[in-house]
């Protein structure tokens, strides 16, 4: 077990540098240069040599990423000129919403997920099965927006039961003040996800009925209640933790787009917003943060998994 | 031991596929792909919807004439009337000859960069899996470094550093989706390079070309064609998504998510016509496609079960 979470952690190791690497490449990709893009056409080539040099931009480019790799590790992500703050503050500013927001759905689509998926996997291919499955379909092949915005015709315009906005406050305790406007965008981030965990607690638990010792059970007469509390749920769950890590991506994703649809005070809106204004190290910044987060979350999934399935150490 | 541990069998959207639903439908036996895929009612639904889509895109225009480069602010928000059937928007092109032209640049995209990232991805994962070692490793934490950033986040810096064309979009589209399918024909040949007719192509003299060319890659290619249809289904909503965000083509280019942005403007105002059609006609082909995909994979699944 040692030997394989040490093996992991390299690899994740090389990929986080390979990452620095990428961000590095994309910051250099920008057309002209970095120093014409934050100080504008009308500066002058005198301007645009001091902000090179003041920002080691007339070195090598190896020294530069060294420089570059260097402050990523300090965790400094950079310094947007537009909003004159650096990224750092930026982040620590806005993760503890986009914690919120992610937490609450992320928990509220397990509540409904699991039970749904277990469900459904007991009564395979009857109709709640059937109804389930293609729900899940229709939320799946729909962008998270046009399900934003169909709950905020339906809910907000159509009876006014919840605002249309997100809680506009700047601080995490301001959102959290403001329960009713977090409403439809939680709801909406956790039906996305609704759609993909229901799906998986329903192959994991088919895959879990269909074991010798859940038969075992069933034969030495345990109630059914009792056979599915204890060993089809229990370990049907082993996949879903290990999907809770793997499916960071897809949240920050889905986050971005309900961030924007809801203005909800986030990293993903102010990513938005900084890809509108041209503000580079903002968006490099994020990218690094998003970057980090999907690699330890998939880290945290293969070593979760090793640990609550001992047949994984030893494969 | 497994680079990734993939707790359950994954489809395209990551829906977990278990072994007893695989085994719930009838196999194919002997009868061709095509009536085996017939037999699949919801495919055959989804493959009518994308012909009847295409057509509406491609041969829509043709018999339904519109402006869609001109605005005319005489025709701002008209309601649905004789004329025109789904009303105008904001600039006053008509939304019915502005969902044909939309879809147009959609449909060519996505199918784009399907093809290219299908290809170049299957091209990096066999190549990967086969020569396996150092190689292998490296070639993999590449695929690993790209796909720990989720492509949106990548898509939105790109397109906000250089002005979104079509030939752009599909070059940066398919960048980002090329790793998929690479990983998927990595782990295929992977195990297939293991199997018995390998080794009995092996032991009669045969060349690796021959094992490569006549062997794995017709094995894998119902995963390739498979993943293409749904790779067309993630391409039209991400690039749905993009416009709706506002980084896509420039106007006066028409795209579904471009509309649908404009319109959510005039969601108080009661513009339903602004609103649904767009977001439909995004859902109705994504749900097209991928039934299709399902449907496919199925097939293929029956038909490899029972050979």
């Amino acid at each position: 077990m040692i030997g394989y979470a040490l093996r992991r952690l390299c690899q994740a190791v090389i990929v986080l540098l390979g990452l620095t690497v990428l961000v590095f490449v994309l910051e250099h990709i920008i057309p002209g240069n970095l120093a014409r893009a934050i100080l504008g056409q009308r500066a002058s080539a005198g301007e645009i040599a001091a902000f090179d040099k003041a920002n080691g931009l007339d070195r090598p480019v190896f020294a530069q990423y060294l420089t570059f790799l260097s402050h990523v590790l300090h965790g400094n992500l950079g310094y947007s000129y537009r909003l004159n703050q650096s990224v750092d503050s930026l982040v620590a500013h806005e993760l503890p919403n986009d914690l919120i927001l992610v937490g609450i759905a992320t928990a509220l689509a397990l509540v409904i997920a699991v039970p749904l998926g277990v469900a459904q996997a007991v009564r395979r291919n009857r109709a709640l099965d059937h109804a389930a499955t293609g729900l899940a379909f229709l939320l799946y092949s729909m962008p998270s927006y046009w399900l934003g915005l169909l709950l905020i015709a339906g809910l907000a315009i159509g009876v006014h039961a919840f605002p249309p906005e997100a809680p506009q406050a700047a601080s995490a305790a301001g959102v959290l003040s403001d329960p009713r406007a977090l409403v439809l965008p939680v709801v909406t981030l956790a039906l996305v996800n609704v759609a993909l965990f229901s799906r998986y607690m329903r192959s994991a638990a088919i895959d879990t009925l269909a074991q010798d010792y859940v038969r075992v059970a069933r034969a030495k007469g345990l109630p059914s209640r009792v056979v599915l509390a204890r060993h089809v749920l229990r370990n049907s769950l082993v996949p879903v933790v290990t999907l809770l890590g793997l499916s960071i991506p897809a949240v920050l994703t889905t986050g971005l787009v309900v961030e924007y649809v809801f203005n909800f005070p986030g990293l993903g809106l102010t990513y938005f917003n900084a890809a509108v204004n041209s503000d580079y190290p903002v968006e490099l910044g994020i990218t690094v943060i998003v970057g980090v987060a999907t690699v330890l979350g998939s880290l945290f999934a293969d070593l979760a998994y090793a640990v609550l399935d001992p047949r994984v150490r030893y494969g | 031991m497994a680079d990734v541990l993939v707790p359950v069998e994954m489809d395209q959207f990551g829906l977990a596929i278990s072994t007893a639903d695989r085994q719930a439908s009838p196999g194919a036996g002997a009868q061709s792909f095509v009536s085996a895929f017939v037999e699949n009612r919801l495919g055959v639904i989804g493959l009518g919807i994308v012909v009847a889509i295409a057509l509406f895109c491609f041969g829509g225009p043709l018999v339904y004439h519109s402006d869609q480069l001109h605005a005319n602010i005489a025709l701002t928000n008209m309601a649905p009337g004789p004329g025109r059937p789904l009303g105008t928007d904001a600039n006053g092109f008509d939304i019915l000859g502005r969902l044909m032209v939309g879809g147009q640049s959609a449909l060519e995209i996505a199918v784009a960069v399907a093809f290219v990232a299908t290809s170049f991805g299957a091209l990096w994962g066999a190549l990967s899996g086969f020569v396996g070692g150092v190689l292998d490793a490296v070639m993999m934490r590449v695929v690993d470094v790209v796909i720990a950033v989720p492509a949106i986040f990548l898509l939105i810096y790109l397109a906000s550093v250089f002005r979104p064309s079509v030939g752009l979009l599909i070059v940066v589209l398919s960048f980002l989706s090329w790793l998929g399918p690479a990983r998927l024909v990595r782990g295929e040949a992977l195990s297939l390079r293991t199997r018995e007719f390998v080794d009995a192509v092996r032991a009669a003299g045969g060349s690796d070309s021959r094992i490569v060319g006549r062997h794995i890659i017709p094995n894998t290619l119902g995963t390739i064609s498979v993943n293409a249809t749904f790779q067309v289904a993630d391409a039209i909503i991400i690039l749905a998504t993009l416009s709706f965000l506002g980084f896509g083509l420039p106007p006066p280019a028409a795209s579904w998510g471009a509309m649908l942005s404009q319109g959510t403007t005039y969601l108080l105002d009661g513009y339903w016509w602004e609103v649904y059609p767009a977001g439909l006609a995004v859902m109705v082909t994504v749900v097209a496609f991928n039934f299709v995909g399902d449907a496919l994979r199925d097939t293929l699944d029956a038909r490899l079960r029972d050979r």
